[in-house]
């Protein structure tokens, strides 16, 4: 596979490693309507990798493929080298691919700390009748969990709502905490699908920033959908960008960012 | 005066029993329906075939035996041993859960993402081919269940009511396992789904699918596993309604008598199934007791739906169910 060996470092010294993910000429129907056309791109080790375009381009859809919530009509995901098989959502969070959804799915009826903790099931080791024979040994298993999560509410700054039914919360924390869940499965890939829609302001810069932060501190690899350009400039070092089904710009953001086609496509040429 | 207030403490101890029994049956409906949205039609019918299953094992009866010799011309009958209750049991969790595994295979796989009513229907086709299934192995005559549980008049409660009250209660030995057991089943549960792993991946995939996958949970594993729990649930109902009043056909009726506890207590509570099952119980021996004798009796049979339905008009969620507010 190409480039495997390669990396590099960012202005701002933050180590890019080789590529850790392939799509290969994705495509994508659902009956007459074509949502990914012929797509190719890869992801980087560390690195946050936006995918932009105007609504309906197909970017759901292609985070969706990458988390195996639909399977592409044509074309390969390669993941660490390997062609990766037919797999269920489940299976593909189980190989570390974490995600959030454009639409938040948060279990209502569980408190943040619960909702969180899910985010850890595909690290417990011990099965049903491990736990029910060796109740201590769960027991401790769940302490450790319980002090990584603590870890990360701290580093979200949700300690105060930690014991909340998620249903209670406003739009803003529970995108957080949609954050917070994926970030406790501790993920290879992290894939956050629209994280900074229906925001104010200031809570789009408390995103921004715990993206960032994320991203330095673990060195956790993401894969960012936004529709809003100015945001993801900022963010990412490397932007696909979508349109209509179709990949029509690919590179760092000051390069995409005077691409005519994608200047075209933002300029709403033939959109509402 | 006060003879009639002892009367109804009795009446209203034998509800609170009997409750106990309807509780039973209610829970596993719920642990269904909330983890999965299907009412499940045949939650009656598996508690008889649980039941049915026991005691063919137990009294080492070959199953199908009817079957076969129609086909061989023989006169297969029983192995002759007898397994032990223990053993016998253990057996039949397992039989359970392959009858599990069997539904998620057959059924539910086929039918992931239609409607409520959909699956709802397949319990009824369901309920039917169990009922049928289960006659064909084991055959469609009376059986008598005797797992060993202690039957008759419980006579401490009679001796010690009967030193302060000067009237000596009658309560079934039966009746207080029934209800110890269902406790402890309920506690057991309850630790299971708020402190286990597969306790809280059950929880999220009540909650919300889309979520429970993103998380690496298998929606088809917590389905058998579910299923699974309903089955060990209709067990234990069949192993006490079954030595109350013997292993018949009757016994999937049982599940009628949950119908109005689900009402009650709403569909999603587990609290709620063991509350409604008590005021069910307790409601309609009361009523028998206090209303009965003035309206020719008989309020058994229909107490518990007036009730219920009262209950509907007033908190159609239930004493415990989650407000059911339309998303907008
Ligand atoms: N599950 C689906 N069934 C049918 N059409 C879909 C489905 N998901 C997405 N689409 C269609 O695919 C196209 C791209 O949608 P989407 O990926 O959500 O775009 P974006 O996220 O860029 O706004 C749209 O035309 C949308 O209607
Ligand atoms: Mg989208």
């Amino acid at each position: 596979m190409k480039d495997m060996g390669e990396g590099y470092t960012t202005p701002d010294g933050r180590r890019i490693g080789p590529v850790l993910m392939e799509l290969r000429n994705i495509t994508l129907r659902f009956g007459g309507v074509v949502a990914i056309k012929d797509i190719s791109f890869d992801i980087r080790e560390g690195e946050i990798r936006a995918i932009i375009g105007p609504n309906g381009a197909g970017k759901s859809s292609m985070l969706n493929v990458i988390s195996g919530f639909y399977v592409p009509t044509e074309g390969e995901v390669w993941f660490r080298g390997e062609k990766r098989g037919p797999m269920r959502p489940y299976q593909v969070a189980r190989l570390g691919i974490a995600r959030t959804f454009q639409n938040i799915a948060l279990f209502d009826g569980m408190s943040v700390l619960d909702n969180i903790m899910t985010g850890r099931l595909t690290l417990m080791q011990s099965g049903l009748f491990s736990q029910a024979l060796w109740w201590g040994k769960a027991a401790a298993e769940e302490d450790e969990h319980r002090e990584k999560v603590e870890k990360i509410i701290d580093f979200l700054e949700i300690q105060n709502i930690r014991k909340t039914p998620v249903g209670r919360l406003p739009y803003g924390l529970k995108k957080r905490v949609e954050l917070a869940r994926a970030l406790a499965a501790e993920p290879k890939i992290l894939l956050l699908d629209e994280p900074m829609a229906g925001m104010n302001v200031e809570e789009k810069e408390d995103m921004c920033r715990f993206i960032l932060d994320v991203n330095d501190e673990f060195g956790t690899t993401t894969v960012l959908i936004e529709h809003d350009m100015g945001v993801v400039m900022d963010l990412s070092d490397r932007v696909v960008v979508m349109d209509y089904g179709r990949k029509i710009g690919d590179g760092p953001p000051e390069e995409v960012r005077n691409n005519q086609d994608v200047i075209d496509a933002y300029l709403g040429v033939a959109h509402a | 005066m006060l003879e009639q207030l002892t009367y109804a403490s009795e009446a209203a101890l034998n509800g609170l029993m009997a409750g106990v029994m309807y509780s039973l049956v209610a829970l596993g409906f719920v642990l269904i329906y909330k983890s999965s949205g299907v009412f499940n039609y045949a939650q009656g019918v598996m508690a008889l075939f649980a039941a049915l299953t026991l005691v063919g094992i137990q009294n080492g009866q070959v199953p199908f035996a009817h079957l076969i010799n129609a086909v061989t011309g023989g006169h297969l009958e029983s192995f002759g041993w007898q397994v032990p209750a223990v053993l016998a049991i253990l057996l039949t969790i397992g039989v359970m859960v392959g009858m599990a595994i069997a539904i998620e295979k057959l059924v539910l796989k086929h039918l992931v993402n239609q409607a409520p009513i959909i699956l709802f229907m397949a319990t009824i086709g369901l309920a039917y081919f169990l009922e049928g299934f289960g006659d064909v192995m084991w055959g469609a005559d009376i059986k008598t269940l005797d797992v060993g549980l202690p039957q008759g008049i419980n006579e401490t409660v009679e001796s010690l009511t009967g030193a302060w009250f000067g009237y000596g209660f009658f309560i079934d030995n039966l009746d207080i396992v029934a209800a110890v057991v269902s406790v402890a089943l309920v506690a057991a549960l309850t630790v299971f789904s708020q402190y286990s792993k597969q306790g809280r991946a059950l929880r999220a995939v009540a909650d919300d699918h889309q979520a429970a996958l993103s998380v690496g949970i298998s929606l088809r594993f917590i389905w058998i596993l579910v299923w699974s729990i309903a089955g060990f649930v209709a067990l234990v109902a069949g192993i006490m309604w079954g030595s109350k009043s013997g292993v018949q056909f009757s016994l999937s009726l049982i599940a009628l008598k949950a119908l109005p506890v689900l009402m009650l207590g709403g569909f999603t509570s587990i609290p709620g199934a063991i509350v409604g099952g008590l005021i069910i119980g307790m409601g309609e021996k009361l009523f028998e007791f206090f209303i009965g004798p003035m309206i020719g009796g008989a309020t058994e049979n229909w107490f518990a739906y007036v009730l219920a339905l009262i209950f509907l008009v007033f908190r159609p969620q239930g004493l415990f169910g989650e407000r059911i507010i339309e998303r907008v």
